[in-house]
């Protein structure tokens, strides 16, 4: 066991875990977006619409993340036409292609997440709302929405910490992300073990607080 | 369409035999899990505490650090192992581990670990009275395990297991990372000398695509069989 390796690689994966942060937080913020705009077309009776979101969800959830981080970074480069629009300043950056696939696959997720959230809602609720005349818009952001998000909490806790797993994938894009990191630190000292352990461990305290703030949540917004 | 042609002019049997690496890949790792969660599920339930911490911190460890890491110390921490292990029997040589048999036992411990807890909550979901009953009939332990809780942990388990299928199956992505020429791999090799990844990598996701829905379609028949009488 190589310690003084274990404490000098510390700060170095340390710094990198920001970078994991930041590309968690930037994509899942997005994907929350896009979570709630496909569960919303989800519900919709539109046959067409509702196909086209549950596709888009079967797609991103049965092919593997790093798939869909290829297809983006080194397959949509490939074409002239996006090469010459405005596109392409996001697209050249292995950052950005990177935050673009996480937000769609963890989009995918959510929207699932909150579709059955919406679905199990009991129609008792919406109907008291209704008979009290409320309009069905205000009953939508002011009734389903907040029941839906406390529904979804334990489920969406779930992924998001799939999501920090995730972000590993960047590192296979040039991103010197916490893995990035510690596979740097693994292929030029040739200890895996020590690396892994200190990275690992910073995974699991980033794992252990995302946890526990999500049960804090889960508390605060507890119907009773 | 040339590009997916059989034999040296397309990709299309190369693909193929990739596409049945990642097949082998995924059920050898599915196995190992299974073998892993056999032996960990009862340390899970077991009153002892040491034995629950041991199976705890496996399971914990292993879901809350990237599989792309844990592929990583494998790798990279599999040959010095074996070649430690080699080392004490006096056998000094550099020994290369095959990529399937690191891959697969990599995976294998992710899947493992997701199986154990799937199999965990089964087993605390079947009524306790069901345990009593096989007490009563006299059966002995492996009686009641056997032919009475297991066939009932298998109803409760099977949907959730379909889902550590479906991980394990994407997992196995990840092992292109080492070399091993699975769908990914190969879709990575085809689009490097063509030069043309925004079609490989999107044949590499149709594939994948097949691969969950034909197995979601099997796993649906197996949920069927298992259910009768309910």
């Amino acid at each position: 066991m190589d310690l003084e390796l274990m404490i000098n690689s510390f700060p170095k994966l340390l710094n990198a875990a920001v970078i994991t942060l930041k590309l968690l937080s930037v994509s899942l913020i997005i994907g929350l977006f896009i979570g709630l705009f496909f569960a919303i077309l989800r519900l919709n009776k539109n046959i067409f619409i509702n196909r086209f979101a549950y596709g888009y969800s079967y797609v991103f959830r049965g092919t593997p993340l790093l798939v869909q981080i290829f297809i983006i970074y080194f397959g949509l480069g490939q074409i002239e036409y996006l090469r010459s629009t405005v596109l392409w300043v996001i697209l050249k950056e292995p950052y950005w292609c990177a935050i673009i696939a996480f937000a769609l696959n963890t989009g995918a997720y959510t929207s699932e997440i909150l579709r059955s959230a919406f679905q199990t809602i009991k129609p008792g609720i919406i109907e008291a709302g209704k008979s009290l005349g409320i309009s069905s818009k205000v009953i939508f952001y002011k009734i389903q929405i907040p029941i839906a998000i406390r529904q979804s909490l334990p489920a969406y806790g779930n992924e998001i910490i799939l999501m920090m797993k995730g972000t590993s994938l960047a590192s296979t894009v040039t991103i010197m992300d916490l893995t990035g990191v510690a596979k740097y630190i693994i292929s030029t000292t040739f200890k895996p073990i020590e690396v892994f352990i200190v990275a690992g461990g910073i995974y699991l305290f980033m794992t252990f607080i995302i946890h526990n703030v999500i049960k804090f949540l889960e508390k605060k917004y507890s119907f009773n | 369409m040339e590009l997916l042609a059989f034999g040296d002019t397309g990709w299309g049997d190369e693909l193929f035999r990739a596409t049945l690496m990642t097949i082998a890949v995924s059920i050898t790792a599915m196995i190992i899990g299974f073998l892993f969660a056999l032996i960990f599920t009862p340390l899970k339930l077991s009153k002892n505490k040491f034995l629950n911490f041991i199976a705890n911190s496996y399971t914990t460890i292993i879901r809350g650090v990237p599989e792309l890491l844990v592929i990583y110390l494998f790798f990279f921490g599999g040959t010095g192992a074996v070649m430690f292990v080699a080392s004490i029997f006096g056998y000094n040589e550099y020994i290369e581990i095959n990529a399937f048999i690191t891959g697969a036992f990599a995976i294998g411990i992710i899947s493992g670990a997701y199986s154990t807890e799937v199999f965990r909550g089964a087993i605390q979901s079947i009524d306790k009275g069901q345990f009593e009953a096989a007490n009563v009939l006299g059966l002995n332990k492996f009686g009641k395990f056997f032919k009475i809780i297991f066939p009932q942990t298998l109803r409760l388990a099977i949907p959730n297991l379909s889902n550590v299928w479906q991980i394990t199956l994407k997992d196995t992505s990840l092992i292109s990372v080492t070399g091993l020429v699975e769908i990914m791999r190969q879709s990575y090799i085809a689009a490097g000398s063509t030069r043309d990844p925004l079609f490989f990598y999107s044949f590499a996701a149709v594939l994948y695509l097949l691969l969950t829905f034909v197995s979601m379609k099997l796993i649906n028949r197996l949920e069927v069989k298992y259910s009768r009488g309910y």
